[in-house]
């Protein structure tokens, strides 16, 4: 479907797929056209040209679309009586569609005006094709940018019967050109009119209109047509905004759920976790280029097959962090947390000699390409709604983990009293390993969900570390429930700062911001009640 | 405070325990006192003299090279004597100290880029960045930059008054450990992301460079670079002399007692706060001084002296050096730096490898670093 539509943007291939859709109508010509229709667009009258072609729009025959277009492309030949169209090196007969020999002489030439409007006629066809989204592109493509010599073919439109959508759109299109209309009750109704649309083209057209006119009554009409154009845009905007910070919101979440996990129960910062998204990432690269090796055809679901991998990759280079480095490090958090920055300089370093110091490519599957539509101004991209999805359904199974299975258990056992737990039998050794490479492994699944929309390099992990520990110590350390209201909180509030302020001032701010609200609520936000402050 | 028994019998000193009594130690004692000035007469006066008086080419003459490196590892010991207080000896480990280094080293950049004056690449009196960015006007915060005491007097004031605020919210509300740590990493991080601005005022990410002159004379004169190492050199000795005074006065042990048990320190009637307060506004403004000799000695500053992972290597110094002692972070700074000189002109690939393995091992196997090993050997050998 996105394909489609994705396409359909496109006027030529639209022309192609238009053709194809008139080849399926091809076994009854219904109202067929007689090549004597295009015999005067040969000839020199310049009133017969632009007559013939309001009667090829007019005929109703299913071909009269792909006949337009190659007389704007001049593939359009008369030979004798019999008049013939190419298209993709094959002729068809005017008449009724059927093959026809390849026509040897020069094809119909069409000057300017002529093509205007055959082109003009054209999009008015389309408004009619039987295909929906083709009907809607046509319309889209009008309202930003029909001009004066399509006014009638719009009219016309719109007196037939159109989709609600569709119409408005058209509408939107016609009061454009009324716009420039001489009458001043004519640009005032189109005025009103226009304060309906989105589109942004449409707001500079009002405005330049606004520059050049005198006469009062449209002046104040123009004006409330700008003024409600503008509460609605900036309505949207919002709307865009709070969608964006939870994208954002939602890869901070990724990015610091993990962080939560290995600080919650261990109490081990880990500064090398900002690499182990970078893991992740980079084994998403290298299942991507596995993939196009050995499974081209299915190129498109790399993303899906990197999600496990990424977790295992992650998940194994945590688990040698923990059995080699931080395991001695229990207790000292400043000492781990220098070490842990240790191994965060040789996994970035070791990412640097075998990819290199340049960010890797990685292509984004056509899936999670294209947006969904809300208005024309507000589109929400499908990957952003994918990380969304993707992190509320990895913190739903970090949840069930955590809650349902014996490791859990354990888990939760440690965090509240790791000596009672000791005695209670649990193996506190391997809790905090498993522990330590669960959280490492929902870092790698951070990484792929990045991998989709920032570079991939062995830098990255440095830039989201001050990040993830921000949603952390804002959250509350160990709180799933304070991770999440902090990295959705921090996103939107950082998104909404962007808008005003700038990316760079507002993460000043957020971060500023953080440091006040530390020193106001410390206790609030470690979680750390009577005797365990000293522990 | 001294014990008054001991002002008349010097012999006490070669009692058995007598040394393990902190509080009646002296700032230095007299063997101390000759290795530490020998030291600077060897590094603060010999060397400077000798690449002034010497002709060039002369055998034993320091080369430009190695007298720049010299002041410049210089500033940084002088730094990790600055971290080695408040970790070793608070227990504060600031992430973020590397900030008052830069801020110290940018105000006193302010009057090294006014000093240009016309000899910019534009020719005008504003610096090159201002012309750049097509202002008309010096910002009011530059105001006063052409004055040398006004510089040294904002390298002083500017970060002071930053580690007063911070600290004082900082310490008030009991942050302390890693979340002190963090939390010093975002205002560094923050701090970074301001000055990367163009608008900010401050160069962007090109800082200031290009210096000419410093109090009037060529910034690149022998005789210029040898004063500027004397002078670090010199500032090295008095923060050194300063931190190991405070250390061994009542008001060190109150630091290190708060250090090792803050709650228990408050219930015997002490206020934390202004004690580490004023341990780590003295700490921030050796790094702020530190970092105005630098900037003239290296001829650049640019927010990459603020970023995060500066100050973390500030820690491995101190790590690597010695923990709790004021002589540890100054050999760490050294080793590690002249380490990396090495490192990153013959294999630049690496120098990062390196770096991460030796912050991995010395807190795995080194945990009171290479002057703790010594000491530890010294005592076995005893």
């Amino acid at each position: 479907m996105d394909i489609l539509l994705q396409s359909l943007a496109r006027p030529l291939i639209l022309l192609r797929l238009l053709a194809s859709l008139a080849l399926l109508a091809l076994g009854s010509p219904a109202n067929a056209l007689p090549s004597a229709v295009i015999v005067p667009l040969a000839g020199d009258d310049p009133d017969a040209r632009s007559q013939a072609v309001d009667a090829i729009t007019s005929s109703g025959d299913p071909n009269a679309a792909r006949i337009l277009a190659a007389l704007v492309d001049a593939r359009l030949y008369l030979q004798g009586e019999s008049a013939v169209f190419v298209e993709n090196d094959k002729a068809f007969r005017v008449e009724d569609g059927a093959s026809a020999p390849v026509p040897a002489g020069e094809a119909i030439i069409a000057n300017n005006r002529l093509r205007g409007e055959a082109d003009a006629a054209l999009s008015s066809l389309r408004l009619f094709d039987p295909v929906f989204e083709v009907r809607m592109a046509a319309a889209k493509e009008l309202a930003s940018s029909a001009d004066e010599a399509q006014r009638d073919a719009l009219a016309r439109a719109l007196a037939g019967k159109l989709d609600p959508k569709v119409r408005a759109l058209v509408e939107v299109a016609l009061a454009r050109i009324e716009l420039q209309s001489p009458e001043p009750a004519k640009r005032t109704v189109a005025a009103h009119t226009l304060s309906v649309s989105d589109d942004p083209q449409v707001k500079s057209v009002l405005a330049e209109r606004m520059r050049d006119e005198a006469d009062p009554d449209v002046r104040q009409a123009i004006g409330a047509a700008l003024a409600a154009i503008d509460r609605r845009v900036a309505r949207s905007e919002i709307v865009a905004r709070v969608l964006t910070g939870i994208s954002l919101g939602s890869v901070l979440l990724l990015a610091a759920l993990g962080l939560a996990i290995t600080y919650g129960v261990m109490g081990v910062i880990n500064m090398a976790h900002g690499e182990l998204l970078m893991v992740g990432a980079y084994a998403t690269y290298l299942t991507q280029d596995f993939f196009r090796h050995y499974l081209p055809d299915m190129q498109d679901w790399y993303v899906i097959a990197a999600i496990p991998v990424a977790f295992l990759a992650a998940a194994a280079v945590g688990l040698v962090i923990e059995r080699l480095v931080v395991r001695f490090l229990y207790g000292r958090p400043l000492e781990t947390l220098l070490a842990t920055f240790g191994v965060s300089l040789v996994l970035a370093q070791g990412a640097r000699s075998l990819f290199g110091a340049q960010n890797v490519e990685l292509s984004n599957p056509s899936w999670l390409s294209g947006g969904f539509e809300l208005s024309a101004a507000l589109v929400l991209p499908w990957n952003r709604i994918g990380i969304v999805a993707f992190s509320i359904a990895v913190l739903g199974l970090v949840a069930l983990v955590l809650v349902n299975t014996r490791l859990g258990l354990y888990v939760r056992a440690v965090t509240q009293n790791r000596r009672m737990a000791a005695c209670m039998g649990v193996p506190t050794g391997r809790t905090d390993a498993l522990a330590f490479a669960l959280g490492a492994g929902i870092a790698g699944l951070g990484g792929v969900a990045l991998s989709q929309f920032t570079n991939v390099g062995p830098d990255m992990g440095q830039a989201y570390i001050v990040d993830s520990f921000m949603v952390v110590v804002l959250g509350g350390v160990g709180q799933l429930a304070g991770c999440v209201v902090a990295a959705f909180g921090l996103g939107i509030v950082g998104k909404f700062l962007e808008g005003w302020t700038g990316a760079v001032i507002a993460k000043i701010l957020v971060l500023v911001f953080i440091i006040v609200f530390i020193q106001r609520r410390p206790q609030g936000l470690f979680a750390l009640k009577g005797r365990q402050v000293e522990a | 405070m001294r014990h008054p028994v001991q002002a008349h019998s010097e012999g006490v000193a070669a009692r058995p325990g007598y040394m393990d009594a902190p509080w009646e130690k002296p700032t230095l004692l007299r063997r101390e006192w000759l290795v530490a000035l020998a030291l600077f007469g060897l590094i603060g006066v010999l060397v400077p003299l000798a690449h002034v008086l010497l002709p060039e080419g002369a055998a034993f003459r320091p080369s430009t090279y190695l007298v720049t490196l010299t002041g410049k590892i210089l500033c940084y010991a002088t730094v990790a004597v600055a971290l080695g207080l408040i970790w070793g000896f608070a227990g504060i480990l600031s992430l973020g100290h590397g900030l008052f280094f830069a801020l110290g080293g940018y105000a006193f950049g302010m009057y090294l880029m006014r000093q240009i004056g016309r000899d910019g690449s534009y020719g005008k009196d504003l610096p090159d960045f201002m012309v750049f960015l097509d202002w008309k006007t010096l910002p009011w915060f530059w105001q006063g930059s052409d004055q040398w005491w006004w510089a040294m007097l904002m390298v002083v004031f500017v970060p002071g008054l930053l580690a007063l605020v911070f600290g004082w919210f900082a310490f008030r509300s009991r942050i302390k450990g890693v979340y002190l740590s963090i939390v010093t990493q975002a205002l560094t991080y923050a701090a970074m992301l301001l000055f990367f601005r163009n608008e900010t005022g401050f160069g962007g990410n090109n800082g200031f460079t290009d210096f000419k002159r410093i109090f009037g004379v060529s910034i690149t004169a022998p005789g210029t670079r040898a004063a500027l190492l004397a002078a670090s050199a010199l500032w090295l000795l008095v923060a050194f002399l300063a931190c190991r005074f405070i250390v061994r006065s009542k008001y060190g042990r109150v630091l290190e007692a708060i250090r090792d048990a803050e709650t228990r320190t408050m219930f015997l009637g002490y206020d934390p706060v202004p004690y580490k307060l004023a341990a780590w506004v003295f700490s921030a403004l050796l790094c702020a001084i530190a970092g105005a000799l630098y900037v003239p000695q290296v001829g650049i500053i640019n927010p990459s002296e603020m970023s995060p992972a500066n100050s973390i290597e500030i820690a491995v110094w101190v790590a690597v050096g010695g923990r709790g002692t004021l002589v540890g972070p100054i050999v760490g700074a050294f080793l590690v730096n002249l380490a990396k000189s090495f490192f990153t002109q013959a294999f630049p690939q690496l120098w990062l490898f390196f770096l991460g393995t030796l912050f991995i091992v010395v807190t795995l196997a080194l945990p009171n670093g290479v002057v703790g090993l010594l000491r530890r050997r010294k005592e076995t050998n005893n």
